[in-house]
């Protein structure tokens, strides 16, 4: 049917998918290259920047400070709350990778009618607002919330334990907000998965553990590598989370970004630090293709 | 293959335990926020009574109503714009094949990969750098992009599904182009666009971070309003507009998923 768009098959692919690749090149693409721009700028001396004044304080900025005769001294402040961020969304990576991976096995073994149904389940927190979600974190978690009133009625504590606030919520919150797409990928893959194979196992004498380990869970390594993924950077770059759950002791890199846009007002240091987290991202994502896939988007 | 779900070998123990534990951890905080937007207590921490009160209050707020109004219209302009964008670009995806194919695929998902918070940083450094002034309008520039691959990838799957030939008939039976659009591709396609323009609409709803970098004094969008709000702290008025931010968004992926399945 496109033929009639044009006898030009260049025209006639530049109006197809030129409104798409328009808004993506000039409203995101180029956005970003401005952003990598920026970082390398003079900071302006009441916000913004200093045209035509380049400088990589920005970078230095990020592991050293200026004492008061203006030497660096090493500030280890910042990296520090890299190393934070990488240990939470690790360690979110781990969790939901250990109660995910169950939970997808679980739904592929359901009968065909239950696989919908489950899916869609798994599907609609992802749809629901982040900030409602969390907030609802909220709720159960602080000292007079649902989590503590629990465990002092098991008699567990006589007082409220300190949730809020601490490490443990922001990884639960980010647990809760990412766990979809770790579920997802591993169960499009197990999903696949033929019984016959595992049965083939038990004939040849493997006990469960041993089926698991050898069958099952190399068939959903693919899965497993996509929901890691999927999971590490969006936790990785997490805004809305630590800044609910974590309280001001708590911060990310997307905390500290978003703090050089409002008080600080270092928009250099604010645009070398998320170009820094984009790099990161780039570089896990480029490696998990090498190894697992083709491309994006696909399939 | 074998019938699933029967046989006890295929069961490995803790397997199930732990995929109920997760469907309750799911859906536990979704509960607990509906029930509490019926709590009759100001406080909001000690259960008292129950009350539709609060979602009248919400209601009757007009600076929360008009960041309603806000977030609609940003999301029907990101909406119609990402779909009818995502439309034609499928149509060209699927309907052609050109080198550098995979190469449109990645741009188209790139605002999927791109961490949020970095979207938002250099979206904000680029409007202010080329003088646009922060407001309703550049946060449907934002969304749209934010909602392109959202839109496109039910119409593209769609599209990848549809039997080829039903077109070719129609260009047998001396159909013109536009007519086999029109009367083939476009009534099998609808299912794939309803479902993409839905999911671009929650999305759009739900943006948070990106709205906040680049929403200007006068843009402020519901979930904007939520955040300003949960700040001050726990109130009843937050449970119940919360609440219904997830009823609205659940009614809509319910609805998106059901259209889904219409047979193809």
């Amino acid at each position: 049917m496109l033929e009639g768009l044009g006898r030009n098959r260049f025209l006639r692919r530049g109006l197809l998918l030129g409104p798409a690749l328009f808004v993506i090149g000039f409203f995101m693409i180029l956005p970003l290259f401005l952003m990598a721009y920026v970082s390398i700028l003079e900071r302006g001396l009441a916000g913004g920047v200093q045209w035509g004044q380049h400088t990589l304080e920005a970078y230095v900025r990020f592991l050293f400070e200026r004492d008061l005769m203006d030497n660096l001294v090493v500030n280890i402040d910042y990296l520090r709350i890299f190393g934070r961020s990488f240990a939470l969304a690790f360690g979110t990576m781990i969790v939901a990778l250990a109660i995910g991976l169950p939970t997808a096995f679980y739904m592929a073994l359901q009968p065909a009618r239950w696989r919908n149904l489950l899916i869609f389940l798994v599907t609609i927190p992802f749809w629901t607002n982040l900030l409602v979600r969390n907030y609802a974190w909220i709720l159960l978690l602080r000292d007079s919330g649902l989590v503590n009133s629990g465990l002092i009625w098991l008699g567990l504590t006589d007082e409220p334990v300190r949730l809020l606030y601490t490490p443990f919520a922001v990884g639960v919150g980010l647990t809760y907000s990412f766990l979809p797409f770790m579920i997802l990928p591993i169960y499009a893959s197990l999903e696949k998965l033929d019984l016959r194979l595992v049965e083939a196992a038990y004939d040849l004498g493997a006990n469960k553990w041993k089926a698991l380990t050898r069958i099952v869970l190399p068939l959903a390594l693919p899965g497993i590598a996509a929901g890691s993924i999927l999971v590490f950077i969006p936790a990785l770059g997490a805004y809305v989370t630590p800044e609910l759950l974590g309280g001001s002791r708590q911060l990310m890199i997307g905390n500290l970004i978003q703090g050089q846009f409002g008080a600080a007002r270092n928009w250099p240091f604010g645009a070398a630090l998320a170009f820094v987290l984009l790099a990161i991202v780039l570089c896990s994502m480029m490696l998990y293709l090498l190894r697992f896939r083709r491309a994006p988007g696909q399939g | 293959m074998l019938k699933r779900g029967s046989n006890p070998l295929w069961r490995f123990p803790g397997v199930a335990p732990t995929a109920l534990i997760v469907f309750a951890y799911l859906y536990l905080p979704i509960f607990i926020l509906i029930a509490y937007s019926f709590n009759e207590n100001r406080l909001a921490t000690i259960w008292t009574g129950f009350t539709f009160d609060w979602y009248g209050v919400v209601l009757n707020n007009p600076d929360i109503m008009r960041a309603a109004r806000n977030s609609l219209i940003v999301a029907s302009s990101a909406t119609f714009m990402a779909t009818l964008s995502a439309i034609i670009a499928g149509l060209c995806m699927t309907r052609d094949s050109f080198r550098g194919q995979q190469g449109v695929n990645a741009i188209m998902a790139l605002p999927l990969i791109v961490p949020e918070i970095v979207t938002a940083v250099a979206t904000l450094l680029f409007f202010v750098i080329i003088g646009m002034k922060l407001g309703l309008m550049t946060v449907i520039i934002a969304h749209t992009v934010f909602c392109i691959p959202f839109a496109y990838l039910p119409i593209r799957a769609r599209l990848q599904g549809m039997d080829p030939r039903l077109e070719e008939a129609a260009a047998d039976l001396y159909a013109d182009p536009w007519r086999t659009f029109r009367r083939v591709t476009l009534p099998l396609l609808w299912p794939g666009i309803l479902s993409g323009a839905m999911l671009a609409f929650i999305i759009s709803l739900d943006t948070f971070v990106i709205t906040y970098f680049v929403a200007g004094a006068g843009a402020t969008t519901l979930p904007v309003y939520i955040f300003g709000m949960i700040r001050i702290g726990i109130t009843p008025e937050v449970n119940a507009v919360s609440a219904l931010m997830l009823l609205v968004s659940i009614a809509f992926v319910t609805l998106s998923f059901l259209i889904g399945r219409i047979q193809r």
